[in-house]
């Protein structure tokens, strides 16, 4: 009997859609998301109803970790010409008298995550390049009553940009008081409004259940 | 300048230029694509997070001023307590009435406990609002989306039946409590409430109700 012989098929497939995928995939990604900048402190911001997204910019943000320390974050404005970040550290320094030179400004300009240095240790903080000596200066920005460095944050922050507005995000655990001591000094330099950056959650309310 | 290339033309025998393989192996484009999908899905974040608004009032810096009144029979007092619990009580209550301090409810953060005792009074509201929204998604009001946030607005402002609802916290709450409570106002659409600092009556009042040996009363007296 005859072998029957099967043509060899090549082995190769044809990967060119696959690749069309991916790509379209890839550039979807780039697109639509922002990176997410390490926080100093882990954070699980509670669940709310409410459905207003987060300002792009123009916002300071306060982050309460679970264990009372107090970061802070706010962005160069809605134009990174305008480099809002450095003047306040800069006002913050002619404040303390410490004179920050070129090269920290911009190392303060494009720290991307919330800052919680004491103001004295901000030029060792910036010049030390390493994320994880960095890390050992994160103490959380002192506010007791002698040092209330981030009222100065705050006042010099709404100074250089007078839209900023505040946000406060805070752990489900963070102790009240640390959040009341914030609201406080919040309040002292007339901060008002505020927005609590939540998670979103659903919400069912049942009106015919409840009787008058 | 276009040149025309005159085909060299051999002899006899035809030359054919050499086939090139149409395929191209992607395989290694694709493990590449693959990894910087996952790398991305990884690092981003989709989902933005939101955020919830809340206006405190002014503080009272000149000792003469007086806090604004409210009507006591419209007061609604919600105090956070330590280990997630949560009290209440209605009307005003005066340091003077020291001796006989009325006692707290105790409520949950569930549906059936603190959003069903806001909803039974401020069920007029709560109706109205609902109302309004039905009648956006059936399409019985025409109104633009950006105006119906406005519109609710306005039916808060004109309510004058729902409590006035102010919130204390006492000093083991957390964060998420708060959060927790300033939600349940927004779902019930309570119009009129306000985050205050805990009185030290109220205080020995959460500690009563909680068993919690006192400090207020040491410090009182």
């Amino acid at each position: 009997m005859p072998k029957i012989k099967l043509p060899t098929k090549s082995p190769h497939i044809d990967m060119t859609p696959m690749v069309d995928t991916f790509a379209v995939i890839l550039i979807f990604l780039l697109l639509t998301s922002q990176m997410r900048s390490p926080e100093p402190a882990d954070v699980d911001t509670p669940f709310s109803i409410s459905e207003k997204p987060t300002p792009d910019f123009n916002m300071m943000t306060f982050l309460l970790a679970p264990d009372g320390k107090v970061f802070m974050n706010f962005d160069n404005g809605p134009d990174t010409l305008l480099k809002f970040r450095p003047k306040v550290l800069n006002e913050m320094g002619i404040r303390y008298g410490i004179e920050f030179t070129e090269k920290q400004l911009r190392e303060f300009e494009k720290f991307p995550s919330s800052v919680g240095v004491p103001i004295l240790q901000m030029k060792e903080f910036l010049d030390s390049e390493d994320a994880a000596i960095r890390k050992t200066f994160q103490t959380g920005i002192p506010m007791d009553s002698t040092d209330n460095q981030l009222s100065f944050w705050i006042l010099y922050a709404r100074q250089v940009n007078p839209n900023i507005q505040a946000c406060i995000k805070g752990d489900s655990k963070t102790a009240f008081e640390t959040v009341e001591k914030v609201l406080d000094v919040l309040q002292e330099k007339n901060v008002k409004r505020f927005n609590l950056i939540t998670n979103l959650e659903a919400a069912k309310i049942n009106l015919e259940e409840i009787q008058q | 300048m276009a040149e025309i290339i005159q085909e060299e033309k051999g002899g006899g025998g035809k030359k054919r230029a050499k086939k090139l393989l149409p395929h191209m192996d992607m395989t290694p484009m694709v493990d590449l694509m693959m990894l910087l999908i996952t790398f991305f899905m990884l690092t981003t974040s989709l989902s933005k997070a939101k955020v919830m608004e809340i206006t405190l009032p002014d503080k009272i810096t000149d000792p003469n001023q007086e806090a604004p009144k409210i009507s006591a029979s419209r007061t609604l007092n919600i105090i956070l307590g330590p280990n997630d619990k949560l009290y209440w009580y209605p009307g005003a209550v005066k340091p003077e009435d020291f001796n006989n301090l009325p006692p707290l409810m105790e409520t949950d953060y569930g549906a059936d406990g603190i959003r069903r005792m806001l909803l039974e009074r401020n069920r007029s509201l709560a109706k109205k609002i609902d109302d309004f929204n039905m009648d956006v998604i059936s399409g019985k009001i025409k109104i633009s989306q950006d105006s119906v946030q406005g519109a609710i607005r306005l039916l808060k402002r004109v309510d004058d039946t729902g409590p006035i609802v102010l919130v204390k916290a006492y000093k083991n709450a957390n964060y998420g409590n708060f959060v927790d409570i300033l939600d349940e106002m927004n779902i019930t659409g309570i119009a009129r409430y306000t985050f205050m600092k805990i009185a030290w009556y109220e205080e020995s009042m959460v500690e009563t109700a909680a068993g919690i040996t006192s400090t207020a009363k040491a410090s009182a007296n």
